[in-house]
């Protein structure tokens, strides 16, 4: 059933050039698929459809899909709400978002979490706490537990949004990484707003690359609404990462094109910044982009709009079907370890 | 003769040398071998997998927690207990909920240096075994004897499920045992430590000598006190204590830390609860003051429970 809803095998990058077009079509159509489907989820929240947030990465499709495509089989990515694009790219089925946002029984989380909160840590998807900056030391870990077990090569990205740059959690994980020469790529989409807080209320240095020399890592700026841009830009740090260079620090700079979620409207963003190229919508720029080279005309792009509406309708259809949890079969049991549930007989114990 | 902290570093001997995932990561634990000395010499017998951290709980207990999830079994030390607050978001959001939101364990130890020694103050001598157990998905273990530091922290690092082991400072060097232990009881199983007639003081940690002195106390004025160490806080052995209250009729909870909600309030809760028709008169409890914990020894000694303030509760008690 899962296979159904991946557009194509998992990309396998090598760690050389981006190949275009090829790569910027599936990055392309990666983009339009997540646009596509969170589009859907936010008309079914509108229509009471959904219980509990929605949060979209409209605007931030690029490079969040970067991110998702750069890592392979092994690599280890941590998402945050705005990185739907990023996590098809990484393997994660359309289903899983569908029957998570849905609160289907049969999704990952089993209606247990829901929304963005969501993944299967076993193949390499953390599932995000709230808690923002939570994620990058879990990502350190895995990093860490890939050194004892000599698994080579593999990569860990975290993303975050400029606000969690301002958390404690942000400035242990990435020092935490350096000391440890960790091949971490933090991606920090700086799309101006933490909710409604703007930046002059967030930070105080002039360019938030700037803290990489700070923490002894290196650091990368590249437009979050350039496709091109950000796809070499990840695929380099990327590379860089797993060339045993520690860890990259990958500042993208667009605007948040929606509200912080569906139930804000988002009147405090500015208007100025709608101007900038910053506030371009970065799948119109690689549509434009496309249909200039000649990567793409008119009718391919109407067929991939046209599979991506199926492929989610579908989901949502198959997703509806499912049934919600049922607290009466519902296992209420907190523990891996069973037998120290209160209540339960304890175990013997065997020392050595 | 072995002392507990001895018996802690023996047990992280025994679990690195059995178990090739496990690793032990916190501030000046390697070549240093830790502030308390709590992992001399391991860094030099295991090379690689005893590692100094950065003073950053959170990452920390972050990255046990990815080490976790690729299979490995982290034994996190934290400085002194009071300082796990710094990563209490990683142990309370993230390690606590890993299971049961994605069904995948998260086996990571973390060892919390705990409870008050003098001269130690606010911010060295905290005890937060409540704070923890509060949270599901954690296990809490309190060990009282040279033996269960030993046994417990070993299984702790066999549990599939993050546990928060409240080693207390004031053991570290004050208790010893001949040897350490082939067996033990498991965890979630409480221990008499006095088999008694007239009253059940159910408590844990060093509040188990505390008390065990104040029946010592008692029994030359001819009362016979059963003392009860619950080894584990979370999962707390409920069966035990109401066992020891129907043989006494009268029960005294008694903790280090601080006096409202708590582990003491949590064991009066269940007896009253469970075994109301059991008591002979009302449950008391006896937990340090409410304010923060003094640094010099004459207030210090009178702000945690001893034995004397024990052993005057046991008095009201019986009397009652
Ligand atoms: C530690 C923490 N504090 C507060 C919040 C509530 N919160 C959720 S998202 C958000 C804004 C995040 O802004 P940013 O990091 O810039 O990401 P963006 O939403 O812009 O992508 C806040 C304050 C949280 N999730 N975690
Ligand atoms: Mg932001």
């Amino acid at each position: 059933m899962h296979d159904m809803f991946r557009l194509a095998e998992a990309h396998r990058p090598s760690c050389t050039a981006v190949e275009f077009p090829e790569t910027y079509r599936r990055a392309y159509r990666w983009m339009l698929l997540a646009r596509v489907a969170e589009e859907k989820i936010a008309s079914l929240f509108r229509g009471g459809r959904i219980i509990g947030g929605v949060f979209l990465g409209r605007g931030q499709e690029a490079i969040s899909v970067a991110t998702g495509m750069a890592l392979r089989d092994g690599d280890i990515f941590a998402p945050l709400i705005r990185d739907q694009a990023g996590r098809l790219a990484f393997g994660e089925s359309l289903l899983d978002f569908t029957l998570t946002y849905l609160g289907a029984r049969s999704g990952p989380m089993r209606g247990r979490d829901g929304n963005v909160h969501r993944g299967r840590p076993k193949e390499g998807l953390l599932p995000m706490i709230s808690h923002l900056g939570a994620m990058v030391s879990v990502v350190n870990g895995m990093l860490m537990a890939h050194r004892f077990q000599k698994k080579e090569n593999t990569v860990g990205a975290a993303c975050l949004g400029e606000g969690a740059t301002s958390t404690g959690a942000f400035h242990e994980s990435l020092n935490q990484a350096a000391v440890e020469k960790l091949p971490l790529i933090l991606v920090i989409t700086n799309n101006q707003y933490a909710y409604s807080t703007p930046n002059h209320r967030q930070f105080a240095c002039n360019d938030l690359v700037d803290k990489a020399i700070g923490y002894g890592v290196k650091g990368h700026s590249v437009d979050g609404t350039d496709l091109s841009a950000c796809l070499e830009t990840i695929g380099g740090a990327v590379c860089a990462a797993r060339d045993g260079e520690g860890p990259q620090l990958i500042i993208a700079s667009n605007l948040r094109l929606a509200g912080h979620g569906e139930h804000d409207d988002a009147h405090y963003i500015s208007q100025h910044f709608k101007e900038l190229q910053l506030g371009r919508d970065c799948l119109d720029v690689a549509q434009n982009h496309m249909l200039a080279q000649k990567w793409a005309d008119a009718s391919m792009l109407d067929i991939w709009l046209r599979d991506s509406q199926s492929l989610v309708e579908e989901a949502v259809a198959h997703s509806l079907r499912e049934p919600a949890p049922d607290p009466a079969k519902e296992d209420w049991c907190a523990l891996a370890s069973r037998h120290l549930l209160e209540g339960n007989p304890p175990q013997p114990t065997h020392l050595n | 003769m072995i002392t507990y902290l001895e018996a802690i570093r023996e047990a992280q001997r025994q679990a690195l040398e059995n178990d090739p995932r496990v690793y032990i990561y916190g501030q000046d634990v390697g070549a240093f071998g830790g502030a308390f000395k709590a992992t001399k010499s391991l860094a030099q017998s295991f090379p690689g997998r005893v590692l100094d951290s950065p003073i950053s709980e959170d990452a920390m207990v972050g990255s046990a927690i990815g080490a976790a999830l690729q299979g490995m079994r982290p034994i996190v030390e934290m400085q002194f207990a009071d300082f796990s607050t710094v990563g209490f978001n990683q142990i309370v959001n993230q390690a606590a909920t890993m299971f049961w939101r994605t069904g995948l364990p998260c086996p990571i130890t973390v060892r919390l240096p705990s409870g008050g020694t003098p001269g130690s103050g606010p911010f060295h001598s905290q005890n937060l075994e409540a704070l923890y157990a509060h949270y599901p998905g954690l296990i809490l273990m309190t060990p009282a004897t040279v033996e269960d530091a030993y046994a417990m922290l070993l299984e702790a690092v066999a549990i599939d499920d993050p546990v928060i082991f409240c080693e207390h400072k004031y053991l570290y060097y004050h208790l010893k045992a001949d040897s350490l232990p082939k067996e033990a009881l498991p965890a979630g199983k409480a221990r008499v430590a006095r088999a008694g007639r007239d009253a059940t003081v159910v408590t844990y940690s060093a509040m188990v000598h505390e008390s065990l002195a104040a029946a010592d106390e008692l029994a030359t004025e001819g009362w016979e006190i059963e003392v009860i160490d619950l080894r584990t806080i979370k999962p707390l052995d409920t069966d035990t204590v109401l066992a020891s209250v129907a043989r006494t009729g009268r029960v005294l909870a008694v903790g280090e830390a601080w006096p409202w909600g708590g582990v003491t309030a949590e064991i009066l809760a269940r007896v009253a609860a469970e075994g109301f028709n059991l008591l002979d008169a009302p449950p008391m409890r006896l937990n340090s003051k409410d304010t923060p914990v003094p640094y010099h020894p004459n207030l210090w000694g009178t702000h945690r429970p001893t034995a004397r303030s024990i052993a005057d509760s046991l008095r009201v008690l019986l009397r009652s």
